[in-house]
């Protein structure tokens, strides 16, 4: 047990929670301003949903011993055994309580994610229903098969170091699918549907690239020189990816705020597979080459005129591919011994294992939110009536409105 | 120009007047000048043949039609009309499509709540246009 260690990843879980808050902002401001409190609630609602999941079997499903590579068993339900000492398969260095809930902290802001997809228009009932059965039947796997002892991603060798293919590419993804299958709002393409305060946004994108340090950082699990390497590789996308966004948006006209703020993140989702494993310059070119991506994809998203609202799969989904593949080529064992070296580095075998694990998650997230949404879209529902979406969901959903 | 009083039975009129958000600060003044003291603004949102205009979004750029307008009510007697509006039009007018459109309307009656004054005596303020060509004084100052 390392007291260092411990004190660094508990400040890291209150970085991590912080971002579901600030996630909530940066989608908040990008509504219109009748469907504020409920985009606000769509990621808060995490904190308390996956906070009651993740204890109860989430944590087991995701890291129990393992069944077939697949999934994990029931032993840690309800925290069973997981205790504050070090665990072997884990948490070396610190207590096994509390790389659990860390984990905790991934497992509520990826979900929130999705909801970028679906803002304005989604019943709060299916929602909370999908999201449950979004967390256990791809959530909870996936994590299991890139990060779990024993996952069959994780004994191909695959790296993720901070959730690139378990939180981005499968949050991305899931958006997409969401997206299809619910429909765009009322009236898109038709009348503009203009951000209520870019403010609130480039708060949120502020508070995300802080807490971003704790998702990153933290994920060395120590406090060492690869945290340190993956705080600089982290704040360098991001640096650049802004500045990229910038140049882009100016080309088109003026450069936006919104664009900058949102090239920033777009920068923190390309880097989070890479941050432990490249160096601080192969994050620049990360950054520099997601920013792009992302743009022209959303430019490509608006021309089919695919209403997935605030681009979860330009932004996380497209990135985190990037990033992830980009960690099979800069990948290095001089930044992190317990990694691997990418193709740059004489290890031409990382970039298929890089490539696959890409196409696994964004197949599987993909194809089972498509299937999830559509059942529920059968039985129950995933929209509101037309009235409803009309007079917004702030008051429809939840009898509140955010400006009295 | 000979103009006619006629006392309590002066026609009520409404000017509302449609201009830019950026002339709000120039009108007000040169109506203060010449003696309007009573009126309201509003914030509001239109397009006359202006159009719209682009703004920046995340990844390019979207048309928005409907500007932010300044609406400014005015409720006068009839013959202060004509200098009211000439003052509104020479304060808000830049020369370019967008400086917007003044609209009059009769008005049928007005009541002071505090006092119970009706008609023009409702519509008078101490130093105001009416005073100042001594057409008559505000009754309550």
């Amino acid at each position: 047990m390392n007291s260092g260690d411990t004190a660094w990843m508990l400040v890291s879980c209150a970085l991590v929670l912080l971002m579901t808050p600030a996630l909530a902002l940066f989608y908040g401001g990008m509504v219109r301003r009748k469907n504020v409190l409920s985009t606000l609630t769509l990621s808060y609602i995490f904190m308390a949903l996956i906070g009651v999941q993740w204890l109860l079997y989430g944590y087991s499903l995701a890291f129990g011993t393992d069944i077939g590579g697949l999934i994990g068993g029931l032993n840690f339900a309800g925290f069973n055994g997981v205790d504050a000492l070090p665990n072997d398969d884990y948490s070396k260095t610190i207590p096994h309580s509390l790389f659990a809930a860390f984990q905790m902290m991934f497992a509520v802001i990826t979900p929130a994610l999705i909801t970028g997809a679906f803002v304005e228009r989604v019943n709060f009932k299916s929602f909370l229903l999908f999201s449950l059965l979004w967390a256990t039947l791809v959530y909870d796997p996936l994590c299991h098969w890139v990060w779990g002892q024993g996952g069959w991603l994780k004994q191909l060798g695959v790296l993720d170091f901070a959730g690139g293919t378990v939180v981005h590419i499968a949050a991305g993804f899931s958006a997409l699918a969401f997206a299809l299958v619910i429909g765009p709002r009322k009236g898109y393409g038709k009348a503009p549907m203009e951000p209520h305060s870019i403010p609130l946004t480039v708060l949120g994108a502020g508070l995300l690239w802080v807490g971003w340090f704790g998702f990153n950082a933290g994920s060395a699990l120590a406090a060492n020189g690869v945290a340190v390497n993956a705080l600089l590789t982290t704040n360098t996308s991001a640096a650049t990816a802004g500045l990229v966004w910038m140049m882009l948006s100016w080309l088109d006209g003026r450069p936006s705020t919104l664009g900058i703020a949102t090239g920033m993140v777009v920068g923190l989702a390309a880097v989070t597979p890479a941050s432990g494993f490249v160096t601080p310059l192969a994050a620049m070119v990360i950054g520099a080459v997601a920013a792009p991506l992302s743009y022209y994809t959303m430019r490509f998203r608006d021309r089919r005129k695919l209403d997935e609202s605030l681009d979860v799969w330009a932004c996380h989904g497209i990135a985190s591919s990037w990033g992830t593949i980009a960690t099979g080529l800069f990948a290095t064992v001089a930044v992190n011994s317990d990694g691997a070296n990418g193709l740059f580095f004489g290890n031409p075998k990382q970039i298929g294992i890089q490539l696959l694990a890409v196409a696994v998650t964004m197949i599987f997230s993909f194809v089972v939110t498509y299937v999830v949404a559509k059942l529920l879209d059968w039985s129950i529902g995933l929209r509101v009536t037309a009235i409803e979406e009309e007079v917004g969901l702030d008051i429809s959903s939840h009898g509140e409105r955010s400006y009295s | 120009m000979l103009i006619f009083y006629f006392g309590d039975f002066a026609m009520l009129k409404k000017i509302e007047a449609i201009i830019r958000e950026d002339k709000v600060n120039d009108v007000k003044d040169a109506l203060m000048d010449i003696g309007i003291v009573g009126l309201n603004i509003f914030e509001i949102r239109g397009h006359g043949r202006q159009g719209g205009i682009r703004l920046v979004g995340r990844a390019g750029t979207y048309q928005v039609d409907m500007l932010p307008k300044i609406q400014v009510n005015i409720i006068l007697s009839e013959h202060n009309m004509e200098e009211t509006i000439q003052t509104i039009r020479k304060a808000a007018c830049t020369g370019e499509p967008g400086d917007g459109l003044i609209f009059v309307y009769p008005v049928e009656e007005v009541i002071r709540i505090r006092t119970g004054e009706r008609g023009q005596d409702a519509v008078m303020y101490p130093g105001d246009i009416d005073e100042k060509r001594g057409r008559g004084k505000a009754k309550d100052s």
